[in-house]
């Protein structure tokens, strides 16, 4: 086969081409892996769900609520066992992790107390700071069943009640941070369904 | 404020190259005389400020518009390219003493990780269209930085008598290596 | 099989060793090896492009007109790119999440490009996937074992199995560990190529 010589129409044609197969291409793999995506990130939550929720049997992704705060959505899954509210599973973030983001799903009971603590994502420095995360240390069972209505969630060292992980102030300060927010997020909604 | 943290945090805090890892490759190749060093980073300013522009309002207007986010390394990609291209063929055409200066360094910038991987932090960072441009600039700038006192060290190491194997790339390693640590003094300073 | 075959099928182990004799791509070899497991994933992701982009390059190399190689290659690189993007992001989230912003980058990883150009633009098929199953074991062989190293040292884990209770030296998966440990390898091996090859 002889080479394609550079003419301009050559040349568009070839770019053109190509362009159309592989967004054609591109399409169809999107079409097929757009379900298992939406699943693979379904399956991430409700497997925070179950650490973090007593026995429930709604679906607590179809009742989901969107609180708006000013510093982006917090998501509460109110969970029920057989019609009665038992508690509602919030997803909450920090913007304060001293590597970006930290992402938690927070169980909280009707009473104010906390059920369980998951985290979903965070980028903090591994040794240090992703000791924030259960499957690392203990540090996080030290907020389960605590009331929310009395704990002062802050650390030790700015007068609050929970012990900071050494070295990783920041990043303890952040989880506080993140749970406040699911506090205030679920007092809210709260409010408004009174 | 908001800006001033975009801006010390994108310098120094998460530099792109001593903490992010990304622009290594220009961060190794360019960096034996000071001189290349200077005129890389003007370079990578003025492409990552652009490109990171550019690559926004294609993401805002006809991606996301269009629901075809699943199309962004591919479009992001081209759209780095072509600019380059363009800025090349303006450069040469309207200010020839610019083009000389940044000439060579501009068809390495396409494969330079750093552009695009700035054009896609921002849309995960969710910025808006000033916060990515302050974003970029920042980013940029680190990388000079970076750059720059790195070559600026390497001009001395030339001279130094080390073991063979070590010589060339190691040492280059080894010397970036021990400025990542002197940077990592700054972590912590935006909180 | 001959020996020209069995030589193109292990230059990437060390002799031309992308990551440590060539020294291409260094961004995800220095930002993803926090892990041995990580280092696999990655270096997997880019065997995956690497082949299947020699192949079609190598195939339609006649067809491209020169002076828009480039861009054509960089689009089929992209295309392969956002389905291994895409894929992963299906059924293997977690790794996903772990990778990052170094999924889309493989992109601009040199590797990939540097391969076309300098192989698959030269030879047929064939010869082209065995290259490219080459340099894509070399990248993620190096991967592992930079992986393997930080995770050793700054972990005291191998493959998230732990081996010692305490903290480790931590540096080793904090940034500069990664430059650090790269520097060695690679003069390591420098020492060990010229031992090999020059006799």
């Amino acid at each position: 086969m002889a080479k394609t010589e550079s003419t301009l129409k050559n040349m568009f044609l070839t770019l053109f081409v190509t362009s159309l197969v592989s967004a054609t291409a591109l399409g169809f793999v999107y079409e097929a892996t757009k379900e298992p995506i939406a699943k693979a990130k379904q399956a991430n939550k409700i497997s925070a769900f179950k650490k973090v929720l007593p026995e429930f049997d709604n679906d607590p992704l179809a009742e989901q609520i969107t609180i708006t705060t000013a510093e982006g959505d917090v998501i509460l899954y109110p969970a029920s066992n057989k019609g009665i509210p038992v508690a509602a599973a919030v997803e909450t973030f920090s913007k304060k992790g001293f590597g970006g983001n930290i992402k938690l799903m927070v169980g909280v009971l009707p009473d104010g107390r906390i059920n369980g603590i998951d985290v979903l994502e965070h980028k903090e420095t591994p040794g240090l700071g992703d000791k924030i995360d259960s499957a690392k240390t203990s540090f996080s069972q030290q907020f389960l069943n605590k009331d929310l209505t009395t704990y002062n969630l802050a650390v030790r060292k700015d007068g609050g009640d929970v012990d900071a992980i050494t070295a990783a102030t920041i990043s303890s300060r952040a989880f506080c941070d993140a749970i406040k927010k699911a506090y205030d997020a679920y007092l809210k909604n709260e409010g408004a369904q009174q | 404020m908001e800006y001033l943290m975009i801006i010390v945090a994108g310098i120094f805090v998460n530099n792109i190259v001593l903490n992010q890892f990304l622009g290594i490759c220009p961060f190794l190749g360019v960096s034996n005389k000071l001189e290349n060093a200077i005129g890389m980073s003007a370079a990578v300013v003025f492409v990552m400020t652009l490109s990171t522009t550019a690559t926004y309002l294609v993401n805002k207007y006809v991606l996301v518009t269009n629901n075809l986010s699943f199309m962004q390394t591919i479009v992001y990609i081209l759209v780095i390219a072509a600019l380059v291209q363009v800025v090349e063929i303006i450069l040469k055409k309207t200010s020839p003493a610019l083009y000389q200066a940044l000439g060579v360094y501009l068809p390495l910038i396409t494969t330079n990780c750093a552009i695009l991987a700035v054009a896609i932090l921002v849309v995960q960072k969710n910025f808006n269209l000033m916060q990515s441009v302050v974003f970029a600039i920042a980013t940029s700038l680190g990388f000079s930085f970076a750059l720059i006192v790195f070559s600026g060290i390497r001009e001395q190491l030339d001279l130094v008598n080390i073991p063979k194997a070590m010589k060339g790339v190691p040492l280059s390693l080894l010397t970036a290596g021990l400025l990542s640590l002197a940077f990592m003094g700054f972590s912590g300073m935006v909180k | 099989m001959n020996k020209a075959l069995i030589n193109n099928l292990t230059k990437g182990i060390l002799k031309e060793n992308p990551t440590f004799v060539i020294i291409l791509g260094m961004c995800p070899t220095l930002g993803v090896t926090t892990l041995a497991a990580n280092g696999i994933g990655m270096g997997l992701a880019t065997t995956f492009v690497l082949i299947l982009s020699n192949a079609f390059i190598a195939l339609l190399k006649d067809l491209i007109p020169d002076k828009v190689r480039i861009p054509a290659y960089i689009v089929i690189i992209a295309t392969f790119v956002t389905i291994v993007d895409l894929v992963m992001a299906a059924y293997f989230p977690a790794l996903y999440t772990q990778l990052g912003i170094f999924i889309p980058l493989i992109v601009v990883n040199c590797i990939i490009l540097g391969r076309a150009e300098a192989y698959a633009a030269k030879n047929n098929v064939f010869d082209s996937i065995i290259d490219g199953i080459s340099m894509g074991l070399g990248v993620t062989l190096a991967l592992t074992l930079i992986g393997g190293i930080r995770e050793i040292l700054g972990a005291g884990s191998i493959f998230g199995h732990k081996f010692i209770n305490s903290d480790a030296i931590l540096i080793f998966i904090l940034p500069p560990g990664a430059f650090i440990v790269l520097a060695y390898v690679i003069a390591i091996v420098n020492k060990i190529n010229k031992a090999v090859y020059k006799g």
